[in-house]
């Protein structure tokens, strides 16, 4: 590699070899940091003397020949709605401007327990609701290729961060998108896992069924690094997968002999030129090198943006109830407790956050809940089943992440349905709780990355680790 | 995506703001009431379709209770949750007036 920051997985093998330390690594993310971080806001907050002196630790470890970590003093940031304990969690919410909570989330442990230094946290749109991290309360993200335009959201902050080297990786949170969307707008791998492979344990909650943390890193073999950490069953998420433990990076930079690549003839309309254009270079390239093609039907695949915007707002306004100003965040005084709630709700939420907390709870209110919420399950039922058929035929689908490449600030900001649009491809894997990865390839007429992205069935994360690995080899041989 | 058709109305999005604990301003309403009259539009093509015989779901996984020992383990400090509090009394999370004298 002649790029020092091009692979998470090379410096943590160059740090366990000492032959550099964590701390000058640490530095060099510092340096990014301190040159970039205040034109793009990728961080909401930064540690450097904590990062330091954590760094030193792992240093004297590996010096005296101690066992350390699989992320042993590799810098990594974590976005915004990840509980914790040294440093506020804002979900960049006016609500939860200074809280700071008691507990880590379990992915932050396991971060820790491999030794990993934590650089601080970065930003969102608020509680993640958003494709652009334009709902933030403290400010949008910049685009790092192009900074009048937005990195995709929610997590917009972690893709930013990974992209300029100011984190060798990240975590952030997918409900419906929000890894792997801003991973393909700012040109680097996000992955979304099997929802329940990774505890949500400290994540703070939007879309309960929907949900997923996940990895950002400039490379397929760099999020499988971070996988095999975070993932495993955890005691604290009842939702969280009881399974046999894999090795993600077995699956890096394997051939493709053999695998049958499905293409989702629902999307061919609503694909644009250039889109097209790109999806069949990536196509022709598996072909090339041994993969099989096949036509795949999903006909309700059409209808998961409906369904989404009604499940995901559902949820959130559920969610969202725990914030009454009663046990932690703001709270803004009236004349008796219900009047508290209200000021304190009126005044903490932003507008987008409002908009869905609205739209779900009207979703859920009496008279509309059958027509609505329940009919929006049973499509979820229906797009599960057509998956299952399509799986039966191949080992992995393959689609653009996103309909256009990043799009300039305010854009869509006034037109919501617009702005939900950018999440017609990522949606899907969130309804049926499949693993999906984004992988950069092509650029759009403005020059902007473009990712492809590789879902599969439940718990087959190893199968789009395999594929996405495969891509980005095939991508740099040209 | 504009509709013909409103999907909601100002008295409806002021009845779920009432529910949802939020005060709207008189634009918010306005606007509101476009958005997501253009959005519940938008989802009204779910409608069309035939799913009477389509169980419902909840969870892309099937969900059971999950249990453990009745035994006692370290919770996190009663201090360390109360310093996150507005306001507290005793140890306790301290509220306005629920009741009227």
């Amino acid at each position: 590699m002649d790029n020092f920051f091009e692979s998470a997985y090379s410096i943590a093998q160059q740090i366990k070899d000492n032959s550099i330390t964590s701390k000058e690594v640490v530095s060099k993310y510092f340096d990014n940091i301190e040159s970039k971080n205040s034109e793009l806001n990728a961080f909401l907050i930064t540690d450097k003397q904590a990062a330091i002196r954590q760094a030193e630790i792992v240093d004297q470890k590996i010096q005296a020949g101690q066992q350390v970590g699989t992320l042993a003093g590799l810098p990594v940031a974590i976005k915004d709605n990840i509980c914790t304990d040294d440093f506020t969690t804002t979900c960049a919410s006016k609500i939860l401007r200074e809280w700071k909570p008691p507990y880590n989330a379990t992915v932050i442990q396991k971060l820790i327990s491999q030794d990993a230094i934590i650089l601080g946290k970065t930003n969102l749109d608020e509680f993640a609701m958003g494709s652009s991290t334009e709902h933030s309360a403290f400010g949008p993200t910049k685009n790092p290729v192009d900074p009048s335009r937005v990195p995709g959201g929610s997590s917009g902050g972690s893709a930013c961060a990974v992209k300029t080297d100011m984190a060798s990786v990240a975590l952030g949170s997918d409900t419906g998108g929000s890894i792997r969307q801003p991973a393909a707008f700012c040109g680097i791998v996000g992955m979304k896992p099997t929802y329940g492979l990774v505890s949500r344990y400290g994540l703070i909650a939007f879309a309960s069924s929907l949900d997923q943390i996940g990895p950002f890193g400039k490379t397929v073999k760099d999020c499988a690094l971070v996988l095999n950490a975070i993932s495993g069953h955890d005691p604290y998420d009842s939702t969280s997968l009881d399974i046999k433990s894999d090795d993600y990076l077995q699956y890096v930079d394997r051939d493709l002999k053999g695998i049958r690549i499905g293409l989702i003839e629902e999307f061919d309309e609503v694909l644009d030129v250039s889109l097209r254009e790109n999806l069949e270079s990536a196509t022709n390239l598996f072909k090339q090198n041994g993969a099989e093609i096949v036509k795949v039907s999903l006909p309700y695949v059409k209808y998961a943006l409906s369904t989404y915007y009604l499940i995901a707002p559902a949820e959130a306004s559920s969610n969202l109830a725990r914030f009454d100003g009663v046990r932690y965040g703001l709270r803004v005084d009236g004349d008796n407790v219900e009047e508290m709630m209200i000021n304190t709700r009126t005044q903490g939420f932003g507008q987008e956050v409002k908009r869905r907390i609205m739209l779900g709870t009207y979703a859920l209110s009496s008279g509309y809940y059958d027509a609505y919420y329940k009919t929006a399950q049973k499509l979820r039922t229906a797009l599960i089943s057509d998956f299952k058929k399509v799986y039966d035929q191949v080992d992995v689908i393959i689609c653009p992440t996103t309909p256009t490449g990043a799009f300039e600030f305010g854009a869509k900001l006034d037109d919501p349905l617009q702005m939900y649009m950018s999440d017609i491809f990522t949606i899907p894997s969130n309804l049926a709780g499949h693993p999906a990865i984004s992988v950069p390839f092509g650029t759009d007429s403005n020059g902007m990355p473009l990712g492809i992205q590789i879902l599969a069935d439940g718990l087959n994360d190893s199968k789009v680790i395999h594929v996405g690995s495969a891509l980005e080899t095939l991508r740099t041989e040209g | 995506m504009t509709q013909d058709k409103s999907f909601i109305s100002k008295e409806q999005v002021l009845h779920v703001a009432a529910l949802a604990k939020l005060n709207l301003s008189d634009q918010e309403v306005t606007k509101f009431t476009a958005q997501l009259s253009d959005i519940l539009g938008y989802a009204n093509e779910l409608s069309e379709l035939e799913l009477k015989d389509v169980s419902p779901t909840a969870h892309p996984i099937e969900l059971e209770n999950v249990f453990r020992d009745d035994t006692v383990l370290k919770s996190i400090d009663n201090s360390k949750v109360i310093q996150n509090a507005p306001e507290s009394l005793n140890s306790q999370f301290k509220v306005p007036p629920i009741l009227d004298d």
